[in-house]
């Protein structure tokens, strides 16, 4: 089951043969007398919060979700609720995002200078989602080509036939290696220091990602720039998304839940940390 | 400010030490004379005297977040940098940001109506620090704490961070100090040497001084040490260096290293910190005032009584006074082990053979030495292997092992491999076993990388030694998982875990200690190995440390 937004990206990722689902956005099937509906999270193509209604008492879940806005899918929608389930990846107030289009003129402005000293520009970023937004927050600054690793190209692919705008690409393979210098290539982390990157010779490395907001955290990773730029919500966001809920009660989930319902309760608001088997992120 | 805040982030945002050398000349170029001074005073990690300490800049940074405290330690706890988390927390960019309804401000500050208060970023560097930062160390609490954070508020993320940064000393970016006067000596096209020199001791930035730094004098003040010439580790085996008879070998004793510097009938002593420490060691300085003008001696400041050096620990209680009294003096006498000299009638001897040198220096002291200011005997075994029965005696005579000097070399500056080498002994080691962990600072902070660990004193665990370093990159990152997931309690930002991961531990010695609820205390421990073959239980005893402790007090 997946948004129609993201039946594609779903049925790609899914063995030959699954069945994928598809449900419109504000639409609601029935699970005996509870009503289901998906609505935009906001966070990448097709993502979704589970709104679950029964008996007049209405629980949201909302998955990973951002409130800075993404030219690559639908804007997270607001909705009311008694009990809200909420992802908590960063949640301290040291996390806090500024615009996408400030951190892509600062992309801009690093694939330049390095351009200008002959290197290419090696940018990190999670293959789905990341990727495709920094290619699409790209398209005001250049109309340049992009080049990109097999694992991004793919998921490029699939949100280019669902109509996202983003600049153009090329895979890396198909590229000779003269082009390299002053290039920008797109990877996913897990290429970082890989046989693969020998091809670019002298390069800079970048990486995109909400944690880049803490200068050690860079550092540790080796990477020369770190770009904050993250599809989840910061510390403000978080805080305003409660209160846009209405929710009486707050379930927290990844990352600092436990912080952030320490803090929820002495505002005295009912908050607490569920744990899940879900994976960790980011 | 804003001039160096763009060297800072072309120095932070570059692994490449080319890169980090042509931003630092570009910047000495283009920046005034005075703020070039002080960025070159910064960048070697000098610093002025803190007038705010950290505990200050603590709990202001409490006060100013308008978050609950243990929200704030938490996230200084997860960033693992003061000045970093104040900017994180309260820069101009950051505030009205963290409340439920704070949305509005962030964006309002976000589109940058910050302005009109771009004064303060427009302050060049050097007028920061002698408009500013100097004179708060004339204010009371009271006022420091308004100043200070008026700036917090006023500045953005960026140079928040970085005044912050300046107010409580240490800039680290990378840059070490052979890189900083790589950069000068590009700028000033004088050799590294040269620059070096004219960086020792004690100076103040200025324009005045860098103007003397570009005419090559620099900060040659008369008391002024020459930059130290520093041994590498031996690794592999003694024979490759060739015939024994081609180095001199002398003990590696355990103290202070440092320089006497005597010239124009005033005599200093220089730590290799480059910190004055004469008044520390007044029969020392008093046995120096014998020497001829225009003499420099490099040698080890050591404890030492009844005819023997004393442990380490007890040199670091001498130091540690602010007042030295007669009994100290008496309980803890202090003597200057010469190796080198250095200068000589006036004249610097460094490029002239070790042989020489020796020669000049011992002829030197047989005639004004006296006991205090000894010279370090050459040890006379005249094959690698006697020599290597000579160095299992160095933990009987307390010393760290065996230094290995080529005859041939002159006196060079900083580490420069191939021509002095340390022959050291084998570190003790123990298992311990993790007991508390706390976040680390710098690249390590939001990992949890200082350990504690702990032996057994019967069935309990005792913690024993504090270490940082000896895991490598990935066992940090799988040792940090299991920390979070096998917390027991949390104190603050440090967490209790599970007792059970075993780790081989080396230490280079053992004193007895009375703040330490072992009763031990270890010189520099660190990590040899995860132990993962080993449970809990077969951790050594705390009796087992003190046996050791009982045997190296023979």
């Amino acid at each position: 089951m997946t948004s129609t937004d993201g039946a594609a990206l779903a049925a790609r990722r899914l063995p030959p043969g699954a069945v994928v689902n598809a449900l419109a956005y504000g639409d609601s099937f029935d699970l005996g007398a509870t009503k289901v509906s998906l609505h935009p999270a906001g966070h990448i193509l097709g993502s979704s919060q589970v709104r679950i209604e029964n008996q007049g008492e209405v629980w949201v879940v909302s998955g990973d979700y951002k409130r800075d806005p993404d030219p690559t899918c639908a804007p997270f929608e607001a909705l009311t609720c008694d009990v809200f389930i909420s992802e908590a990846t960063f949640a301290l107030p040291a996390y806090r995002w500024s615009s996408a289009s400030g951190v892509a003129a600062e992309i801009h402005a690093w694939w330049q200078e390095n351009r200008a000293h002959g290197v290419a520009s090696v940018l990190f970023a999670y293959a789905l989602g990341k990727a495709q937004r920094v290619l699409a927050e790209l398209m005001s600054l250049t109309a340049e080509t992009v080049y990109l690793h097999g694992a991004v190209a793919s998921v490029t692919d699939t949100y280019r036939s669902q109509g996202i705008k983003m600049l153009p690409t090329l895979p890396v393979a198909d590229a000779p290696a003269a082009t390299y210098s002053g290039a920008l290539i797109i990877a996913p982390p897990s290429a970082a220091g890989s046989a693969w990157m020998r091809r670019f010779g002298d390069c800079s490395t970048g990486f995109c990602s909400g944690w880049m907001r803490v200068r050690g955290d860079r550092r540790r990773r080796g990477y020369d720039r770190g770009f904050v730029l993250s599809d989840h919500a910061d510390w403000p966001s978080l805080l305003r998304t409660f209160s846009d809920s209405g929710a009486r009660r707050i379930l927290l989930t990844h990352g600092h839940g436990d912080t952030m319902s320490r803090y929820l309760r002495e505002q005295g608001i009912d908050a607490a940390v569920m744990h899940t088997e879900y994976g960790a992120e980011e | 400010m804003r001039r160096f805040a763009a060297l800072f982030e072309s120095l932070d945002t570059t692994n490449a030490t080319s890169a980090k050398v042509e931003a630092m000349a570009a910047y000495f170029r283009s920046a005034p004379a005075a703020d070039a001074a002080w960025a070159v005073f910064v960048l070697m990690g000098r610093r002025v005297k803190r007038s705010v300490g950290q505990s200050l800049l603590h709990a202001w940074l409490i006060e100013e977040a308008g978050l609950p405290a243990w929200l704030v330690e938490e996230t200084y706890g997860s960033v693992g940098d003061l000045a970093e988390t104040i900017a994180l927390l309260v820069a101009a960019d950051a505030r009205g940001t963290h409340s439920r309804d704070g949305d509005a401000g962030f964006s309002r500050v976000r589109d940058g109506q910050a302005s009109g208060l771009d004064w303060a970023a427009d302050l060049s560097l050097s007028r920061w620090f002698t408009e500013r930062i100097l004179p708060l160390a004339d204010m009371d609490p009271a006022a420091k704490r308004v100043q200070v954070t008026s700036w917090w508020r006023e500045l953005k993320y960026r140079e928040c961070f970085l005044v912050t940064k300046l107010l409580t000393g240490a800039l680290r970016v990378g840059v070490s100090r052979s890189l900083v006067t790589r950069a000068l000596s590009m700028v000033f096209e004088q050799p590294r040497v040269q620059i070096e020199r004219s960086l020792m001791g004690e100076w103040l930035p200025s324009a005045e001084f860098w103007q003397a730094l570009a005419r090559n004098e620099g900060s040659l003040h008369v008391s002024h040490p020459y930059p130290f010439f520093l041994a590498s580790s031996l690794e592999g085996p003694v024979e490759a260096l060739g015939a024994r008879e081609n180095y001199l070998a002398e003990w590696k004793w355990d103290g202070i290293r440092g320089q006497i510097v005597r010239r124009r009938g005033e005599c200093s002593l220089w730590s290799r910190g480059e910190e004055i420490i004469t008044a520390r060691f007044p029969e020392i300085t008093a046995a120096a005032s014998s020497l001829p003008d225009g003499t420099v001696i490099d040698g080890e400041v050591v404890a030492w009584k009844d005819e023997r050096v004393l442990p380490f620990a007890h040199l670091q209680q001498r130091i540690a006074r602010v007042k030295l009294s007669a009994k100290i003096l008496k309980d803890i006498p202090a003597r200057f082990i010469a190796y080198d000299l250095l200068e000589s009638g006036g004249e610097d001897l460094r490029p002239q053979p070790l042989r020489h040198r020796r020669g000049e220096l011992a002829a030197l002291l047989g005639r004004r030495g006296g006991q205090i200011i000894q010279l370090s005997a050459e040890l006379p075994q005249d094959s690698w292997q006697a020599l290597g029965q000579q160095r299992q005696q160095s933990r009987v005579r307390g010393v760290e092992g065996i230094m290995l000097k080529s005859w041939e070399s002159h006196y060079g500056t900083g580490r420069q491999r191939g021509a002095w080498w340390k022959w050291k002994i084998d570190p003790f080691v123990f298992d311990g076993v993790l007991l508390y962990a706390a976040p680390g600072n710098g690249w390590r902070s939001n990992l949890y990388t200082d350990y504690t660990f702990g032996v057994w004193s019967g069935d309990a665990l005792v913690s024993v030694a504090k270490a940082y370093s000896g895991l490598n990159a990935d066992e940090i990152q799988e040792l940090d998982r299991w920390i979070r997931a096998h917390t027991r309690e949390k104190f603050g930002t440090v967490r209790s875990v599970e007792a059970h991961h075993v780790f081989e531990l080396a230490y280079e010695g053992i004193a007895r200690s009375t703040r330490h609820k072992s009763g031990v205390a270890l010189r520099f421990p660190r990590i040899l190995r995860w132990r993962k073959d080993k449970a809990a239980g077969e951790a050594d005893q705390l009796a087992d440390l003190q046996r050791v402790l009982a045997e190296q007090q023979v």
